[in-house]
Formats: structure tokens, sequence, C-alpha cells
């Protein structure tokens, strides 16, 4: 039963993933990415994350996609690929040789079969429960957590000057 | 249970689908969309090992990759803005100078 559904949503995200990749319009690919982040969260809840699985809900596809949604439509580079096209012709089958040579890679390591997993451990019914990751985040990773405060204002503070700045540099 | 193996199988064909928009996209936004699908396979990654290990450590791991990458994107869109503002694209052919 679990195969079946990590099946269907692995489906599932990976065409989002493609879609995102080979639709031209950035809107369309912002939407299909919300796709692929949705079945991510599935996959969290299959694998006995549920904390994640509203994390990557709320911050993912709640947050993120949205801002990026507000950022192309605000600049209104839905089609830039377009326009110009001048550069670079070798770029594109070089990029995809250099991914195959990465899928061989993938491939090679992945059925190499030599990294045998381990005894899966039994797991208790309260692994990964959002009261053990927060006992966890809040004594051994306390000083990584606080440090994510720091790591959030400063991105707060480098927004709103780059903002003063474009502003500063339209007025001008 | 689904083997692990699967979950790795399903994050390295993400992460490489990412690696190829990266490569292969000229507009800016998309190939920022493709840096997040890769953080997105690191993390399925991490946590498929987290519950393969019994160790709920993957998970906080994943709680610190997702708080950085709301960070990344907030600074990452502003840039562009401000990239926009002065050279009126977002195509990462154009944009090839650091001087606004």
């Amino acid at each position: 039963m679990e195969l079946v559904v990590f099946i269907i949503t692995a489906a599932v995200a990976l065409t989002g993933a493609l879609a995102m990749l080979l639709s031209k319009n950035a809107v369309h690919s912002a939407l299909f990415l919300l796709l692929n982040f949705a079945s991510i969260s599935v996959m969290y809840l299959l694998l006995r994350a549920p904390f994640l699985f509203v994390v990557q809900l709320i911050v993912y596809a709640g947050a993120i996609i949205v801002l990026f949604l507000f950022v192309v439509m605000l600049l209104g580079a839905e089609r830039v690929e377009d326009e110009h096209d001048q550069l670079g012709r070798w770029q594109q089958p070089l990029a995809l040789v250099l991914a195959a040579a990465l899928v061989v890679e993938a491939g090679y390591i992945l059925f190499r079969g030599g990294a045998t997993a381990a005894q899966t451990p039994v797991l208790d019914e309260l692994f990964g429960s959002p009261e053990q990751v927060a006992a966890a985040l809040f004594t051994t990773y306390l000083l990584p957590f606080e440090i994510t405060g720091a790591i959030l204002l400063a991105a707060v503070i480098g927004v709103v000057v780059l903002h003063l700045r474009v502003q500063a540099k339209v007025a001008a | 249970m689904v083997p692990t193996i699967y979950y790795v199988a399903l994050s390295a064909a993400l992460f490489i689908i990412g690696v190829i928009g990266v490569l292969t996209r000229r507009n800016a936004l998309v190939v920022f969309m493709s840096i997040e699908l890769m953080l997105n396979s690191a993390n399925l990654a991490l946590v498929a090992f987290a519950q393969a290990r019994g160790d709920v450590g993957g998970q906080v791991l994943v709680f610190f990759v997702i708080v950085v990458a709301a960070a990344e994107v907030a600074v990452g869109l502003a840039l562009l803005v401000a990239i926009f503002h002065t050279k009126h694209t977002a195509n990462i052919d154009v944009i090839s100078t650091l001087k606004g």
C-alpha cells in the first residue's frame, strides 16, 4: 500500500519537475514547481516526518512559490528567453552531455549494490513526531537554531537595503 | 515500508532535473527555481536517511535547510528585481557584468 502511494507520488513529483524544466512560461514553471513541492511534502508524510510536511507546505508551497509568482509577474519576465538567444548555440548540447554524465554516475552509484542498507532500526511510535523533533531542536541543536534567527534577520535587512537602493536609482 | 534506495533514486532524479535546468535555461527566475528543486531533492534524501537510521537529526537538518532556503530566496529575488531595474532583462546571457 505504502509502495503504491510512493510510486504515484514519485510520478507526480517527476512530472512536476520535468514540466517545470520544459515549460516556456516562467509562471507555468512556478506552478509546476508547486506541484513538485506538494508531492515532496507527501513523501515526508510517508517518511514519518509530519512536522516537515507542514513546514514544507507553509514555507515552500506557501511562501516561496508565492514570492516567485509575485516577482515573475511584477517584472513581466515570463518569456525573456524568446527575445535574446544570440549567445552560445553550443551551450545546450554541452549541458545535456554533462547532465547525461551525471545520470550515468548516479545510476552507477545506485545500482553498484555495494552500499547495502544497514540493518533498519526498529522505529518506535514516537519517531519523527513534532515532540521528538522539537526536543532535538531545542537541546542538541540549540545553537544552530539560534543562529537561524541571525540568518533571517540578515536576510530581512539585506532585502530592505536592496529595495532602498532600487528606489533611489529609480528616483534619480 | 518503502526501501530507502527508492527515495534516494527519486532524489537523484530530481537533482539531475534541477542541474539540467540550471545548465540549459536562460531565464534567471527559472534557474533559481531549479536551484530550489535541487535543495528539495537533497532534503528528501536527508529525510529518507533519517528514517533509515532512526535518527531524528536528519529532520532537524532539513528544517535548517528550509530556513536558509527561505532567506536565500528572499535575498536572491530582491537582487533579481534590482538587476531588472538597471538592465531591464532577466536573461542570464545578457547579465554578464557585476557592475550595475
